[in-house]
C-alpha cells in the first residue's frame, strides 16, 4: 500500500474528542451519547453537518438492546437537508477506515467519524458471545474473558509472555488511565499490587482485564490543504490496513498475532525505531505484549499514554479513541510518527494499524 | 433455507439418504437489557404517568418535539427547554386498519392516526375511536382518553376521541406532516 503512495491523497486527523469513559451512563440514551462528542469535534474545526463531506458511524445495537439505535444517534448531528452517511457495525476505527477510503476518491475533503457504545445495558460477556460460530462453539456460552484467559494461558506457557509482563502492562495502563481525565475507570497502581490481587479468569487477574465502559467518540479527518487550514498540526495517516483471521478459534495460532503483523506491514509502519508512541487496543494485558511485538515496537517507544483500552474499554469506541488519542499526541508535539491500533472479535481475530504523522509525506 | 434449497438442487444427481438432510438446530437465546429512555425522555414518561403532555423545544428551529428524544434531529443540537403542551390536538394523517393480526387489542376496522397534540410540532400515532373508522379524517379535532391506571408509557393514553370542535385547516398542520 505504502508504494502507491503518489497515487493517494493526503488525509489527516484534523480534531478529535471523546465523552468521559464511565462504568454506567446510566441517564443517556444513545443521541444524548453521542452528542457531546460529535458536536465538540465540530466546534473545534468550525464545520456544522452540511460542510462534512461525508458521515459514518461504528456502533452494535445490540450492546444496547435498542434496535435501530444507530440510525436514532444521527438525529444528534443534523442530518438535514440528507447528508451522506454510513455506519459499520464495527469498532469506530473501521468506520474511520471507510472515511479514509471515501476521501480517496477526491471528490471531497472533510468527513465525520463517531462511535458509542453502551454496553451497560446488558450482559455484554453473554452479547458478545453470540458473534461465536454457532452451533459447535457458541452453545457453550465462552465469554470473551474465557477465551481470552485460554489465549493468555497459551502464551504464559508457550513462554511467548510472562507474569511480570503482564502485571507491568496492567498497572502501567491503569496508572496512566489514573492521570487521563477522560477515563474513570481506573487507579493508579503498582505490578506488585496487579500480581498480588486474586485471579479473576486464572491466569487473568482483575487488573489483566480491561473495565467495560460506556462512551463516544468522535474525529474529523481532512484531505491535504483543508487539513492544513483545520489544524495547525494535522496528523497525517501515512497508512492504514486491516486484516482478519479464522472464525474458528482453534484454527488459529493465539500466541502471535499474524493479522497485526500483515496490518503493520501495509500500513508502512516501517523502521521500528521511528516509532515513537502507539496506541494499542489491548482489553487484556497478555494482548500488549502480543500486540507490540507484531508491530516490531522497540522497548523506548510510549506504550498507551491514554491508559488504552486496559484503563477503560468502551466497545465499539476504544479502537476510534486509540487513533483519537495518538493523534492528539502527534497534534501537539509529543510525537512524530506514532502508530495506532484497533482490534474486533476474539482474541484478537481481526486488527487494524494506521501509522500517523506530523509531517505529510 | 438455502441449504435446504442447495440440497434439493443437488438431490436430482445425488438421491438424498438421511446423512444428507439438512439438519436444523433449534436453540433459544434470551438477552436481558435495562432499557435507559434517556435523560430527555424519563421526564416526559414521568409526566405521563401525571396525565400530562410536556415535549422539549429545538434552540434553534423552535420546534416542540413530543415525545422528546433529546435532540432536534433536523438542526442536531441537544433540546433542553422543558414545555407543557396541550393533550388536545389534530390528525393530521391516518390509516384504516381492517387486517386482524396475533395480539391486536382491538376491534377491526380501526384507526390509527398521526396526532399532532396543541402546542407540539411532531406528530405521534395513536389510536383514534369513539368514531366510526370511515368518519375520521386529517384535520378531525381530537382529545386524548386516559386509561385507568397511568404509567410511564404512551399506552397511559386509552385513544383519542373527537372533541366535536370544526375540523383544523390544513394551514394549520402542513408543517408537521
Amino acid at each position: 500500500m505504502s508504494t502507491t503512495g503518489s497515487t493517494r491523497r493526503d488525509v489527516a486527523v484534523v480534531a478529535y474528542s471523546q465523552t468521559p469513559f464511565v462504568p454506567k451512563a446510566a441517564d443517556h440514551n444513545e443521541v444524548e451519547l453521542v452528542m457531546p462528542a460529535v458536536h465538540d469535534v465540530l466546534e473545534r474545526t468550525g464545520l456544522d453537518s452540511q460542510r462534512i463531506g461525508f458521515t459514518v458511524s461504528g456502533s452494535n445495537d445490540y450492546l444496547m438492546g435498542q434496535p435501530f439505535s444507530f440510525v436514532s444517534a444521527l438525529d444528534g448531528v443534523g442530518a438535514w437537508p440528507p447528508i451522506e452517511e454510513s455506519h459499520v457495525e464495527m469498532d469506530g476505527a473501521w468506520a474511520l477506515y471507510e472515511a479514509w477510503v471515501r476521501l480517496q476518491h477526491g471528490d471531497i475533503d472533510t468527513a465525520l467519524v463517531y462511535a458509542f457504545g453502551k454496553s451497560s445495558s446488558g450482559d455484554l460477556g453473554r452479547v458478545l458471545s453470540l458473534q461465536l460460530e454457532p452451533y459447535t462453539t457458541q452453545p457453550l456460552w465462552p465469554e470473551p474473558d474465557h477465551l481470552a484467559a485460554i489465549q493468555a494461558r497459551l502464551c504464559l506457557e508457550g513462554g511467548v509472555v510472562t507474569h511480570e509482563q503482564m502485571a507491568e502492562v496492567a498497572a502501567r495502563s491503569n496508572t496512566n488511565g489514573f492521570h487521563n481525565d477522560a477515563v474513570a475507570t481506573s487507579t493508579a497502581m503498582t505490578a506488585a499490587e496487579v500480581a498480588g490481587q486474586a485471579m479473576a479468569f486464572d491466569p487473568l487477574r482483575p487488573s489483566d482485564i480491561g473495565p467495560v465502559a460506556d462512551g463516544a467518540a468522535a474525529i474529523v479527518l481532512a484531505a491535504g490543504d483543508t487539513a492544513r487550514d483545520l489544524s495547525d498540526r494535522p496528523a497525517w495517516i501515512s497508512g492504514i490496513a486491516h486484516r482478519i483471521e479464522s472464525h474458528a478459534i482453534g484454527t488459529r495460532d493465539l500466541t502471535t498475532s499474524a493479522s497485526t503483523r500483515l496490518a503493520a506491514q501495509a500500513a508502512g509502519v516501517g523502521d521500528p525505531a521511528s516509532i515513537e508512541l502507539a496506541e494499542l487496543y489491548a482489553p487484556y494485558s497478555h494482548q500488549e505484549v502480543l500486540l507490540a511485538e507484531a508491530i516490531g515496537l522497540r522497548a523506548s517507544a510510549d506504550i498507551n499514554p491514554s491508559g488504552g483500552a486496559l484503563a477503560a474499554h468502551p466497545l465499539m469506541v476504544a479502537g476510534l479513541a486509540r487513533i483519537g488519542e495518538a493523534a492528539e499526541r502527534i497534534t501537539n508535539g509529543d510525537a512524530d510518527r506514532a502508530v495506532a491500533h484497533a482490534t474486533a472479535g476474539p482474541c484478537l481475530q481481526q486488527n487494524l494499524v494506521a501509522v500517523l504523522e506530523g509531517t505529510a509525506r | 433455507m438455502t441449504d435446504a434449497t442447495a440440497n434439493a438442487d443437488t438431490a436430482a444427481a445425488t438421491p438424498p439418504t438421511h446423512e444428507h438432510e439438512p439438519l436444523v438446530v433449534t436453540r433459544p437465546i434470551r438477552l436481558e437489557f435495562d432499557y435507559t429512555p434517556g435523560a430527555s425522555t424519563s421526564p416526559f414518561l414521568h409526566k405521563v404517568e401525571e396525565r400530562e403532555i410536556e415535549g422539549q423545544r429545538c434552540p434553534v428551529c423552535g420546534k416542540v418535539y413530543v415525545p422528546p428524544r433529546g435532540s432536534c434531529a433536523r438542526c442536531g443540537v441537544a433540546t433542553e427547554e422543558r414545555v407543557p403542551v396541550e393533550t388536545t390536538g389534530t390528525v393530521t394523517s391516518f390509516c384504516i386498519v381492517d387486517i386482524p393480526f396475533a395480539g391486536q387489542h382491538v376491534e377491526c376496522p380501526y384507526v390509527c392516526a398521526n396526532v399532532l397534540l396543541d402546542g407540539a410540532d411532531i406528530a405521534f400515532q395513536h389510536l383514534v375511536q369513539e368514531i366510526d373508522a370511515h368518519d375520521v379524517r386529517m384535520g378531525l379535532r381530537v382529545e386524548a382518553v386516559w386509561g385507568d391506571t397511568a404509567m410511564p408509557n404512551l399506552a397511559s393514553i386509552d385513544h383519542f376521541r373527537p372533541t366535536g370542535e370544526p375540523d383544523a385547516s390544513y394551514d394549520t398542520f402542513k408543517d408537521a406532516i
